[in-house]
């Protein structure tokens, strides 16, 4: 196994499950203001900028066209997805290709806390308590063969359980991909549940991909299907339109999209009143993952 | 008959009446915002609704003549409202764009020059401001004849405004392709009438 992700932030660092719970009680009353600054808010993680987003931030305002292109539909339709039982197909150039059980797969895996910002391409972001494990340790599992350079992941898709899909917004399934060392990068993890529960329907149940220094779109919602390739698989988002989303999608606020500008961002949960803030360079992961590109061109390679 | 006593009772409606419920809808979703009923990016969300009532508003200022040609329907007396108010709501999704979500004044210059979807968009504004700075009863007097022409620009103002929210969507949604859609149809509409007339009197 390559050198592990040593999570600096730990769970005492996330806001105490009854506190954000709570949240909207608290700050309905004025005399909640001093116990959320004296014991309520994760210190550590404040000062990294990493303070999570709330539970119901986090779970109202999501992406899954699958379910409608409003950002309140996933919430709305996703608990129409079936989740159980569910298998994940491991195939391509993989030396124990088979359909894994997802409780099989969670049982030999090593989940783990990961705090990561998340940000999407169309400028808004969050921080999301995450709990999964590496993909490393998932592809290290069915045994990576040595001529495979790139991995594909698909979508469940059930054009009666997802709504969305009676339109062709996008080409169904939906597709991701991303290069071998991409994928076995430690900061790569597939999430199985949010602030320590399981993670629901809408944030891409029962278990999604999550690349905290790319566009969210990258971080492809309850796979189905995970295949080893020596061939750079197709993308949904690049397939509907490859001017405006590349196949690396690297968060970069010196790459606009051509429609807007992503130099800055505006962090989800602020009110109406929230101003913008400056995009960090990879999401703010750079110092981790700018080695993976050394040498690209990242404004031609986008 | 239905349609007659439906203009009946139309021209009874006080067009001040109808001043006041388009604008409700402004101070309410401000203060859901405020309150946080719009979901956790009020600043977005307003910013859209803003825009889908305008464009509803204008759409409706659009259809009132068709409404009339072909089922006899009068709401002639309501059109000025229509588009006053869509462009009022014009104007606040631009407000609300420019205070709440740019919020800075070279990046709002910037994304005007170079996003297509947002020169479209302030290119429609710029259309509509002659026409609402002459909505009044005082200016179509002074302007006669020519205040019928001026106020065709209508029509690209509200392509434009249709575009616009085609442009602004991630894929093809389907909900800004309708409206488009509509909103070309109701010019077709126009135009077809139009051009059967030219013919009948050239016969």
């Amino acid at each position: 196994m390559a050198l592990r992700w040593k999570n600096t932030l730990k769970p005492s660092d996330v806001t105490d499950e009854s506190l954000w719970l709570n949240r909207r009680h608290l700050l309905a009353g004025m005399a909640g203001a001093g116990l959320m600054g004296a014991a309520g808010l994760p210190q550590r993680a404040q000062a990294q900028g990493l303070a999570p987003n709330s539970w119901e931030d986090i779970t109202s305002y999501n992406n899954f066209y699958e379910f409608g292109t409003g950002k309140d539909d996933p919430a709305k339709y996703a608990r129409q997805m079936t989740i159980s039982p569910w298998s994940i197909r491991i195939d391509g150039m993989v030396d124990k290709p088979g359909d894994y059980a997802i409780e099989d797969i969670l049982a030999r895996m090593q989940i783990e806390e990961r705090i990561y910002r998340f940000r999407c391409v169309e400028a808004w972001s969050m921080v999301v308590p995450w709990n999964g494990f590496e993909l490393a340790d998932l592809l290290d599992m069915a045994g990576v063969q040595a001529n495979a350079r790139y991995v594909a992941f698909e979508t469940y898709l059930n054009r009666d359980e997802m709504p969305g899909t009676r339109y062709p917004v996008l080409d169904w399934p939906y597709v991701e991909g991303l290069r071998l060392d991409e994928a076995m990068h430690p900061l790569t993890i597939m999430a199985s549940g949010i602030y320590g529960r399981d993670i629901p329907a809408q944030n891409g149940a029962p278990l999604r991909l999550v690349v905290p220094w790319k566009y969210g779109f990258k971080s492809i919602k309850s796979v189905v299907r995970i295949t080893l390739t020596d061939r750079q698989p197709p993308t949904s988002w690049n397939k509907a339109n490859p001017r405006e989303y590349g196949f690396y999608s690297n968060v970069n606020p010196q790459v606009d999209h051509p429609r807007w500008s992503q130099a800055q961002e505006r962090r989800i949960g602020g009110g109406l009143f929230a101003s913008r803030q400056p995009t960090l360079m990879m999401n703010g992961y750079a110092q981790e993952v700018a080695s993976l590109y050394k040498g690209m061109d990242l404004k031609a390679q986008f | 008959m239905l349609r007659d006593r439906l203009n009946h009772a139309l021209r009874h409606v006080p067009t001040w009446a109808l001043y006041i419920c388009m604008a409700v809808p402004l101070p309410l979703f401000f203060w859901q915002g405020l309150a946080g009923a719009l979901g956790p990016e009020p600043i977005r969300a307003l910013e859209h609704l803003y825009g889908q009532v305008a464009l509803a508003y204008l759409v409706a200022s659009l259809a009132i003549t068709p409404l009339r040609r072909i089922w006899g329907i009068n709401l002639l007396r309501f059109r000025r409202a229509a588009g006053v108010m869509g462009f009022v709501y014009v104007v606040a999704h631009l407000l609300v764009w420019l205070v709440l979500d740019i919020a800075s004044v070279t990046a709002i210059w910037a994304d005007i020059v170079k996003r297509p979807y947002i020169t479209v968009g302030m290119a429609a504004f710029l259309l509509l401001l002659p026409l609402a700075a002459t909505s009044t009863n005082a200016a179509q007097r002074r302007l006669g004849p020519r205040w019928g022409q001026l106020h065709k620009l209508a029509y690209p103002a509200i392509v434009l405004g249709g575009l616009h929210y085609v442009m602004q969507s991630k894929g093809w949604q389907l909900q800004p392709i309708l409206w488009l859609g509509a909103i070309l149809l109701l010019l077709a509409l126009r135009m077809g009438r139009k051009s059967r007339n030219r013919r009948a009197s050239l016969g």
